[in-house]
């Protein structure tokens, strides 16, 4: 199928904002669906509330909007009750760490068979620009307008912490990496996390001195290395991409198979 | 290899948005700023057909449309 | 009535009989967080569940249970939660949600003294109003409850029913008092109580779905998230498709439609029981655990020549007020039996000409109300005599 036949193009343009890196990682997307060649009829697409939650509106598959950071709660129960389902959720870094933090814990923990992509772009956007758990110290907010002081979660670490059988950094700049890391992240059998770096010019960028989404992208391509390379290795401050880890492990819906078997013979 | 054509570069202007990402990142200056911001394909030979501009863009506002021969 | 000779009579509590309507009412997935008084529920279901091969799962906490349920309702499934107040509370904006996007769902409370933490494992009926407006917004809510076993059974079973045929969430809302009571059950057989089935478009592949188009009757086909229909759900103001909208006319319609299809199938709704009413000049109203004590006393006083009747409600969401004022017309006094600081009395103040007749006998110390409670208040009202 072509791109086209995976998205509703009667609601385009989109609602992001001018440069938005959420429209990119919906690009991302949507090739790496196109790539493993997945019926959009067996793709179920949730998401909680923001800027990110938008997504599922432009995609042609099953699709849920719910509330703000219950998306993996809803997920997990399409999931277990339809296994047979590709479950993808799309969640911003609020809806993913903040309000949605113990959800988000305990989907990794389980190592349920969904793929939840983390759109970082360190603030809350679609309320209006107020910092969130991955803006880190430093930034400037309509929450913090003398800079914020709360640190960062490292999305990676936590995922992987929890639990999760697959996690992967990528950034909207490095898209052909992100296609692929999102291609594995679909095909992992268990829990996958992907962090997409994601800049949002509107209140992010502006407020920061980070400028437009070109400057963004220039910053991303800059402050940004592969994992296990010579630049991160020389370079500790560098963010890291690629992936954390990938285990093959129990996943929970072919336990509770077990569990059946095991209460049918009683 | 079969050789490859680039038939066209499209972009979709009511879905374009302006937000310059393809003019300054194509690697090879194939774009550049037109009337009203809006991308203007002014070297389509130099065009390698890499989609990178395809993959960047955050409206989904371009296709790179390659004969293969 | 079918032939009841293979009937299977058991002893049990009020959770299990709870959890084994749900069953045959044919739940398919259970999800939920234990809390006192209704872990029993949740237990007996992840027993029985795997068993006959359906689905459990234990979540990290009462929204994701019925935020998951929710999940695997569009799936096509069957889907039930159950809880106690706290929980409750913590359910009350995805409830809002399952209004909203048109979920069948049956969510159980077991209710226990609150506020707060309040009175874990003893009795009371506070949350007669969260249910009805626990959640924000204006919404139309169905919520049942039962007084015994028997009646437990089959409000758990017209729960599931009134879900499908409404599309909505459905509160069965018992109490600590039910859920742990141990009592006769005779359960019914497979087919001798109606069971609705999950209505699931007849739109062929290839043709438009609109997933929030009632029909004629007022009933919304529904399409399982895996087959081929694909649309959108939203909590959201959404139009027919499912699509999120802010157009004025489209919004109108939808909170209307929300309101309308649970107000005004108000007689379908109801569920009540009526105990020598047609003479009586003193109407006791009840429901749940208090409706016990409230009949004993009825029959009690009857048999000493007093003209005492007993009004039980089943259905207390929508709120029966034809009924009550019907059942009420003839009566001098009204006592509402109830464990609270007067909820339901409310109601029933609003649904009654000459509202002074009405009293409140009630009792909030976590003691279950005895008959001896109502018949002091009684007294009170209508002299020693009582």
């Amino acid at each position: 199928m072509a791109l086209q036949d995976y998205i509703r193009s009667r609601f385009f343009p989109h609602i992001w904002c001018v440069g938005c890196g959420h429209g990119t990682a919906l690009n991302a997307l949507l090739r790496a669906v196109e790539t493993l060649g997945l019926d959009p009829s067996d793709i179920v697409m949730v998401s909680g509330i923001g800027c990110s939650s938008r997504m599922p509106g432009y995609v042609d598959f099953h699709t849920l909007h719910t509330l703000h950071g219950r998306a993996l709660a809803f997920a997990t129960g399409t999931k277990m009750s339809k296994p047979e389902l590709t479950v993808l959720v799309p969640m911003g870094d609020g809806d993913a760490l903040a309000i949605g933090g113990n959800h988000f814990i305990h989907a990794c923990r389980r190592n349920i068979d969904i793929t939840a992509i983390v759109l970082n772009n360190r603030i809350y956007g679609m309320t209006g620009g107020q910092f969130s758990p991955l803006s880190g110290p430093g930034v400037v907010a309509t929450t913090a307008p003398y800079s914020t002081y709360d640190p960062a979660f490292d999305v990676m670490r936590l995922a992987v912490g929890a639990g999760a059988s697959f996690a992967a950094r990528g950034s909207t700049y490095h898209v052909v990496e992100l296609q692929q890391l999102l291609v594995k992240a679909i095909s992992h059998k268990g829990f996958s996390v992907i962090e997409v770096l994601s800049p949002c010019p509107t209140h992010f960028g502006r407020r920061n001195q980070q400028g437009d989404s070109v400057e963004m992208l220039e910053w991303l391509k800059a402050n940004t290395a592969k994992l296990g390379s010579k630049a991160a290795e020389e370079n500790p401050e560098l963010i890291t991409r690629g992936i954390f880890v990938e285990d093959e492990r129990p996943e929970y819906c072919e336990q509770y198979e077990r569990i059946l078997e095991q209460a049918r013979e009683g | 290899m079969p050789k490859r054509t680039i038939a066209d570069v499209r972009i979709n202007s009511l879905w374009c948005k302006r937000c310059g990402i393809c003019v300054h990142f194509c690697p090879r200056e194939v774009f550049v700023s037109g009337e009203d911001n809006l991308p203007r394909v002014r070297a389509l030979d130099r065009c390698t057909g890499c989609r990178l501009c395809e993959y960047w863009c955050p409206d989904l506002a371009i296709e790179v449309l390659i004969d293969d021969e | 009535m079918t032939n009841k000779t293979n009937n299977k009579i058991a002893f049990v509590q009020g959770n299990e009989v709870c959890a084994e309507a749900a069953l045959y009412a044919g739940a398919g997935f259970y999800a939920g967080y234990p809390i006192t008084p209704s872990s029993e529920i949740m237990e007996h279901m992840a027993r029985r569940m795997p068993a006959m091969g359906r689905r459990f799962l234990q979540m990290e906490d009462e929204i994701a249970s019925l935020a998951a349920i929710i999940g695997a309702s569009l799936t096509g499934h069957k889907v039930m939660t159950a809880t106690s107040g706290p929980g409750f509370s913590l359910m009350q904006e995805t409830l809002g949600f399952a209004i909203m996007a048109e979920i069948p769902c049956v969510i159980v409370n077991v209710q226990r003294g609150g506020p707060s933490t309040g009175l874990p494992t003893q009795a009371a009926q506070g949350d007669v109003y969260q249910a009805r407006w626990g959640t924000h917004g204006d919404h139309a809510v169905i919520a049942l409850t039962a007084s015994n076993n028997q009646d437990l059974f089959e409000m758990t079973v017209e729960a599931f029913n009134m879900a499908e045929t409404y599309r909505t969430p459905v509160i069965v809302l018992i109490d600590e008092v039910i859920g742990h009571l141990r009592e006769k059950l005779q359960m019914p057989d497979p087919d001798e109580l109606e069971v609705v089935k999950r209505l699931r478009t007849a739109v062929p592949h290839g043709v438009d779905y609109h997933p929030y188009l009632p029909r004629e009757d007022g009933r919304l086909p529904m399409s399982d998230f895996g087959d081929k229909h694909r649309y959108n759900v939203t909590g959201l103001y959404h139009n027919m498709w499912g699509f999120p909208t802010t157009d004025p006319g489209v919004i109108d319609g939808l909170i209307h439609h929300l309101i309308d299809k649970i107000e005004n199938n108000l007689h379908q709704i109801t569920r009540y029981k009526e105990y020598y009413l047609s003479d009586a000049d003193c109407v006791l109203i009840s429901y749940g655990c208090s409706a016990r004590s409230a009949l004993h006393i009825v029959k009690n006083r009857r048999q000493r020549g007093m003209k005492l009747g007993l009004l039980e409600l089943q259905t207390l969401w929508p709120f029966p007020a034809g009924l009550v004022r019907e059942k009420c017309s003839g009566a001098q006094h009204i006592v509402v039996v109830e464990m609270n600081m007067g909820q339901v009395v409310h109601e029933v103040k609003r649904a009654v000409d000459h509202p002074e007749r009405v009293y409140l006998a009630n009792r909030v110390d976590g003691e279950f109300i005895t008959p001896t409670n109502i018949k002091n208040v009684l007294r009170v009202i209508m002299g020693r005599g009582v």
